[in-house]
């Protein structure tokens, strides 16, 4: 018996017959509804098939000393695995993973993304045509949505948000030692420091812009009077949760921008200009 | 002045057709203005809901050219003129005649909601709330209840049977008004997770989309709601900082108990 029992109204039976109106066709939508769900599913694939790519490549990710410089991809930081160039990898190493190292440290942004609420309408929408778009009927006979397995593992997505923001620490430190130009001279800025300081701001604005944030930062409180601290949090996100949109299209562009310019520059194809 | 199809929905429960009306319309007529004229001129027997004409009763929802609209607040001049404009009664609910539909099925996941449970008020026999706990459910209460966003939701607009355990966005955003209310002692996020549906949701913010009084009822409601169900159901950290701190709501059976019998939880507790 659910514990509901004892605060729950006595139960007037619902009736649901009655036929429906309108004709039965898909939609009675003209406009070009077709196209936003196509462009999304478009962007995630050539997102999805550069980062396979790249996660891959296991080589060029990390700019050395050699170069004067200390840059690293974010789909290789930090770099853990045992095959980690030197100057790469800190001291922790998983010494068994002798695979590419992106393969580790890639699951704590898919997990974060693939759970995210806005990723979820996008590929709900765009790849499992649940629906489409609004107004067009769904293309599933039968619908739980997310109460059952596979897709009760979204509820895991606030777990994925404290990983991804200590991922962002780590990017954070990236993009600071990119300041380093070892043996060069100390310390200065290349375009590859604004790359990844630029990478490492929008990543941390997507996240905080999360709503699994805005909840324990202050959305789970009740009464806010009382907990001025969580409602001054609360406060901030909530205008930043509002662009969660944008910032996710924008981080993860970036973020497979920003390897890609590690990756030209660490294989030579351009050199990394200093800036000062 | 400008020539117009209209292709409005006949019919009833046992069957219907598109019929076409050419009209004209005058600048800055609403689609309810050419609707009126209609049935005053070309169709008496047409039925249509509406009342105040000022998008503030919700009666008129009906979906024009494919999605859910008030009819008082759809101009004219916003639609294209070169190919009829289809008008078709809501598809979630079931039809009565033409453009009104049957939305009982609203009023009863309404009447399953559990209600409003104040706590025991102050030493002076009054209830107080500051101001900024006041702000944070003005939104919900917005709601016109046009019951679009119930239409336009493909858990019930897709698939009947879901109809049973799915209470929809409006409700939801009834629910999520009582849950953060901080005089509230009611407990409804198990509620919501087994009988009304929230899972069932899936963030496609269809609703937040057709909601006439732009109430952010994904981001602040549905969604909320979800995490909140998730640190009752789903979250071992959270359930075990409750247990540590001892800082929870009363669960739905300890509130309901409360409120008949104060002193037997105060004994159990």
């Amino acid at each position: 018996m659910s514990t509901q029992e004892g605060i729950r109204p006595a139960p007037v039976p619902l009736v649901l017959g009655g036929a429906r109106g309108g004709p039965r066709v898909r939609t009675l939508r003209r406009d070009s509804w077709k196209r936003s769900p196509l462009i999304t599913q478009g962007y995630l694939l050539l997102f999805v098939v550069y980062a396979t790519w790249a996660a891959f490549q296991n080589s060029n990710y990390y700019v050395g000393a050699s170069s004067h410089r200390d840059l690293i991809s974010p789909f290789y930081s930090p770099c853990v695995g045992a095959s980690c160039v030197p100057g790469s990898h800190g001291s922790f190493l998983l010494h068994w993973w002798t695979y590419s190292p992106a393969l580790v440290i890639l699951i704590i942004p898919l997990g974060f993304r693939v759970t995210c609420y806005y990723y979820r309408k996008a590929y709900y929408r765009s790849f499992w045509h649940s629906p489409q778009a609004c107004g067009v009927t769904d293309g599933h006979k039968k619908y739980t949505g997310e109460t059952r397995f596979p897709l009760i593992i979204q509820n895991i997505h606030r777990y994925f948000f404290v990983l991804g923001v200590l991922l962002n620490i780590m990017l954070t430190i990236d993009a600071v030692m990119a300041f380093r130009m070892p043996g060069a001279g100390g310390i200065g800025v290349s375009v590859g420091t604004i790359v990844l300081c630029a990478n490492a701001v929008l990543l941390w604005f997507y996240s905080v812009s999360c709503h699994a944030c805005r909840h324990l930062c202050g959305g789970h409180v009740n009464e806010f009077s009382k907990h001025p601290v969580r409602h001054g949090l609360w406060k901030i996100i909530t205008p930043l949760n509002a662009k969660h949109m944008q910032l996710a299209w924008v981080s993860l562009s970036f973020v497979a921008l920003t390897d890609l310019y590690v990756r030209l520059v660490a294989s030579g194809v351009i050199t990394d200009p200093k800036i000062f | 002045m400008a020539e117009v199809v209209m292709r409005i929905w006949r019919g009833d429960s046992e069957g219907g057709e598109f019929q076409d009306f050419p009209t004209q319309v005058s600048e800055g007529e609403v689609v309810l203005d050419v609707v009126h004229r209609i049935q005053a001129e070309d169709a008496p027997d047409l039925a249509c809901r509406w009342n105040c004409k000022a998008g503030k009763c919700g009666s008129c929802s009906a979906e024009i050219n494919g999605l859910p609209h008030l009819m008082c607040m759809t101009r004219m001049d916003t639609l294209p003129t070169e190919e009829p404009v289809v008008i078709a009664p809501m598809k979630t609910f079931p039809i009565i005649r033409d453009l009104v539909t049957d939305v009982s099925f609203n009023y009863e996941m309404a009447r399953r909601l559990p209600p409003f449970a104040p706590k025991e008020p102050g030493p002076d026999g009054t209830y107080r709330m500051q101001q900024i706990d006041v702000e944070r459910g003005q939104e919900f209460r917005k709601c016109i209840e046009c019951f679009m966003c119930q239409d336009i939701c493909h858990v019930i607009r897709d698939h009947e049977e879901n109809k049973e355990h799915y209470a929809g966005p409006r409700l939801f955003i009834r629910y999520m008004e009582l849950e953060s209310h901080p005089l509230d002692t009611n407990d409804r996020r198990e509620l919501l997770r087994e009988e009304m549906g929230l899972g069932y949701c899936n963030i496609t913010k269809c609703c937040t989309e057709v909601c006439p009084e732009h109430i952010k009822i994904t981001d602040n409601a549905i969604i909320p709601l979800k995490e909140r169900v998730v640190d009752a159901s789903y979250d071992p950290v959270a359930w075990l900082g409750r247990k540590i701190l001892r800082r929870t709501k009363k669960t739905a059976t300890e509130a309901a108990n409360y409120r008949t019998d104060p002193k037997t939880v105060k004994a159990s507790q």
